[in-house]
């Protein structure tokens, strides 16, 4: 009866998950990221053992490396948590970087010309709240051309980022040039720079205020509901009564003022300077953290701290054990892999083909 | 009988999550038969049919084709076998021609001789009398041409086993007499024909067979001939069903929506509705009767505030106030004017409903801006979920479980269940019974004859003419977005309304002017 050929395996959608089934898979499928990655390291002809403990002894080993590392993790958690609406909405806002950029512009304007005139704490309220300005403006943007018109909002907030960071080079080697031909724009004064907390720039409180401002925000308010009929649906979102133009526009204002905010804190308090890769590369990153969390506000401090651990742990890896940068991106790969192959293992059954056995009850 | 059978599923099982689909399904299935599959919605119909046609791959279990067992991986794998399925939706591309759509995924050789796909085409359309033209484009077709050519798709590919899942829900009645022509003259060619449907007249007419599920257990087969609706139906639920529809007369019938000369453009720039005037009186059902897309969306969209309106009046009388005019509000100010109004859409889950929410969010819909402050209040629409999870029986593990996994019966009773929850003064449904067995189905025309003694103004949109004359108390026949007549439910007859709805009859409805 078994002579058919049958296909080795076929999937199935699981709906009976446990929720410690699901973090179990997760756990799994981190120890394969490791063996993998250890794998790599093996090839490559270096102690996999020791490699590890350099990533994360020069991640977390001394508190210097620890502050570096959850300074890494401050923007990426804050970028994460503001594009985390939009997603929700499906509305494709990969133009966090730019809108970053916005930010640091609009705070680097008010440190650049009022540091020295008016007192610290109210430039750094003014420059917070430009940079949550520019960057809801360079947001808005794009929302009024979706609400109206139906532009396509990927392509929009892409191409936002060059505008931007384009406009930043200008400034660097014109009107906010420091030294003359440097192309440079000069270090803030120290009136014009966060103050730190624990001896790390106190932007991670604001990061971790906002993370429990959007959880309850998209939990509870009524524009949190707003936001996820109308990510479901545009025609149950009119049918039930709601401004869909309004509501998206509304949310791409606030996404964008977020990381005007987080643009604000990386010139102000990391960089204290702006320069035009304010942004390097976040606003990008932050959209797998996003996923990754599955828009869970309190997942993307795991795994923003986890980004932040890899990158910061694998600079040390190049610096000690020689290991080219371009390794340390591939576990960093490696690593991204698994966790995304963990959600498919979380969501499907993979059931081997038993002709007429029962099947392990599961 | 053994060298006839076609087709043999031997103790097929699937599960899905924590839902057994099929459980242990043994079934046979004929050359020169039709044989009709029954029971009530997730009963595993569809889910049995699709381990045929190669969509799912059975759990457990083996098949049998032509007596030898078989593994269906793929559905062009079924097909290779002989096997076609002809879905509820069609699965064809709008922008190509009859001929490349079938041709369309065939392994054949670099060039492509399109004379000879005519040639062939043309021979099926003769064998059947089926009248497609290869060259037109899928989307100058009518939903019964679409079919039509789905159809000729699998005999194309020398399918000789056809499955048909609901057939017959979009067609009007003399297209689907055709279509019943068809399927015997395919019987007398000796293919296997399997049907789904829920409509029992059908099966009388048309099945020699009929094999029933029931919690995707297989309960048993009957032979055409030997039986009735009525043993059927209990065989399906279970138990004994009453299969009549009370039909209490109007109660009181006022006016409450007066639409006058009402037009609708689409954003395409086509008239949908064109110059539509009646009257929808409180306390009685008024069906809309017509072929799929001949208005009944728009027209209903239009009075919920969702379809901008070229022009024409809706006026809504209360049962005590003032006369108000609906057009150019948005469906929030509709509301915020104090009309109530429940609107069940065809798309359940794209309209009505927000699959990804439970019930208690899907009750939310309706009262989310409701209370001061920024935050949602979610006790009343727990209370609420909970009511109508109870009152209405709906299947669900949890009220906070995604409706968009409940079946399509319980999906209906939550969206149902929520607009009656309103209290409206307007009902609207358009086809809210597609789909859904006959279990359910009684059940939503009792809750709209409910509303109509409660003095609610019905407005029920059918496909189903059979239900429809023993509902409503009027009928009103769109055709091509225009009124071609309202007919009294009591008096008119079948074959009048079948024609209303392919042909414009100017003069016979009554205020058309």
């Amino acid at each position: 009866m078994n002579k058919v050929h049958t296909p080795l395996f076929h999937l199935t959608k699981r709906t009976n998950l446990s929720r410690s089934g699901a973090w179990l898979i997760r756990l799994g499928s981190f120890l394969a990221a490791i063996i993998i990655g250890g794998l790599i390291f093996v090839l490559l002809g270096q102690n996999p053992f020791e490699a590890y403990q350099s990533i994360i002894t020069g991640s977390l080993g001394k508190s210097v490396a620890l502050r570096q590392t959850i300074k890494i993790a401050v923007p990426l958690l804050g970028t994460a948590i503001a594009i985390a609406p939009c997603f929700k909405m499906r509305f494709w806002n990969i133009g966090a970087e730019g809108q970053i950029t916005a930010g640091a512009i609009g705070a680097t304007f008010f440190a650049l010309n009022f540091a020295g005139k008016i007192p610290s704490m109210p430039l750094l309220l003014s420059m917070g709240i430009a940079g949550a300005l520019c960057g809801a403006f360079w947001a808005l943007i794009p929302a009024v051309f979706k609400a109206k018109w139906g532009t396509n909002e990927t392509l929009f907030t892409l191409m936002m980022n060059y505008i931007v960071i384009g406009f930043v080079r200008w400034l660097q080697g014109g009107p906010w040039e420091g030294k003359p031909g440097s192309q440079i724009i000069p270090n803030f004064n120290p009136d014009a720079v966060l103050p730190e907390v624990f001896r790390i720039h106190c932007g991670w409180i604001i990061v971790l205020a906002l993370t429990i401002f959007m959880y309850v925000y998209m939990k509870y308010s009524k524009h949190g509901y707003e936001i996820a009929v109308v990510g479901e649906s545009h025609n149950t979102a009119k049918y039930a009564g709601m401004n869909v133009a309004k509501i998206t526009i509304r949310t791409m204002l606030l996404s964008g003022a977020i990381c005007g905010l987080v643009g604000f804190m990386v010139a102000s308090g990391a960089n204290k300077t702006l320069y035009h890769n304010v942004a390097d590369g976040v606003g990008f990153t932050a959209i797998t953290v996003a996923w990754l969390a599955q828009l869970k506000p309190f997942v993307m401090i795991v795994i923003s701290l986890l980004l932040a651990i890899l990158d910061k742990g694998s600079g040390e890896l190049q610096t000690r054990m020689g290991v080219p940068s371009s390794i340390s991106d591939i576990i960093t790969g490696v690593f991204l892999f698994c966790m995304l192959a963990s959600e498919f293992f979380i969501n499907y059954r993979i059931i081997f083909t038993k002709s007429h056995k029962k099947e392990a009850a599961k | 009988m053994q060298d006839n059978c076609s087709i043999e599923m031997r103790n097929v099982s699937k599960t899905f999550g924590r839902i057994k689909a099929n459980q242990d399904v043994s079934l046979k299935i004929y050359k020169g038969e039709i044989l009709s599959l029954l029971g009530e919605n997730g009963s595993g119909k569809t889910t049995l049919m699709n381990m045929l046609s190669g969509i799912y791959f059975p759990d457990e279990g083996q098949i049998f084709v032509n007596g030898k067992p078989a593994s269906i991986t793929s559905p062009k794998d079924a097909l290779k076998q002989g096997i076609g399925m002809i879905h509820q939706h069609f699965k064809l591309v709008s922008v190509l021609s009859a001929a490349e759509n079938v041709i369309l995924g065939l392994d054949g050789s670099l060039m492509l001789d399109m004379k000879e796909v005519s040639r062939k085409i043309t021979e099926i359309c003769e064998r059947y009398h089926f009248n497609v033209d290869p060259d037109k484009k899928v989307y100058d077709m009518s939903v019964s041409e679409k079919q039509t050519l789905e159809i000729i798709k699998v005999l194309y590919r020398d399918a000789d086993v056809l499955i048909l899942d609901e057939p017959t829900a979009v067609l009007t009645p003399q297209e689907t007499e055709r279509l019943f022509d068809v399927l015997r003259e395919m019987r007398k060619d000796g293919k296997a024909i399997v049907i789904i449907t829920h409509k029992l007249h059908e099966v009388m007419e048309l099945a020699d067979r009929v094999a029933v599920l029931r919690k995707g257990k297989f309960v048993g087969e009957l032979m055409v001939k030997d039986t009735n609706p009525q043993e059927m139906t209990n065989m399906m639920v279970g138990r004994t069903v009453m299969l009549n529809i009370d039909r209490p007369e109007p109660v009181n019938p006022t006016e409450r929506l007066n639409i006058q000369g009402l037009t609708v453009i689409n954003e395409d720039g086509v008239k949908k509705l064109d110059n539509v005037s009646f009257t929808a009186m409180g306390g009685e059902i008024l069906g809309i009767a017509g072929i799929a897309g001949s208005g009944q969306k728009e027209l209903l969209e239009a009075v919920a505030g969702l379809q901008p309106i070229k022009s024409g009046s809706i006026i809504y009388t209360p049962e005590n106030g003032e006369s108000e005019d609906l057009v150019g509000k948005t469906p929030m100010q509709i509301k915020n004017a104090g009309v109530a109004l429940a609107f069940v859409p065809e798309d359940r889950l794209g309209m009505g409903l927000v699959g990804g929410m439970g019930m208690t969010g899907n009750m939310m819909l309706r009262s989310w801006q409701k209370g001061k402050g920024m935050f949602v209040h979610r006790s009343d629409p727990t209370a609420l979920a909970e009511e109508i999870k109870e009152k209405l029986e709906v299947m669900t593990p949890d009220i906070n479980y995604p409706v968009r996994r409940l079946s399509g019966g319980n999906v209906q009773k939550v969206l149902v269940g929520r607009e009656i929850a309103t209290a409206p003064s307007v009902m609207m449904s358009a086809y809210a019974v597609r789909g859904l067995d006959i279990n359910t189905s009684y059940t939503i025309y009792n809750l709209m004859t409910t509303q109509k003694m409660k003095g609610t103004a019905v407005i029920f949109v059918g496909e189903d003419l059979d239900v429809l004359l023993e509902l409503c108390d009027r009928i009103l026949v769109l055709y091509d977005g225009k009124v071609s007549g309202i007919v009294d439910g009591r008096t008119a007859t079948k074959e009048q309304i079948g024609l209303m709805m392919t042909r414009f009859e100017g003069e016979g409805g009554e205020k058309n002017e």
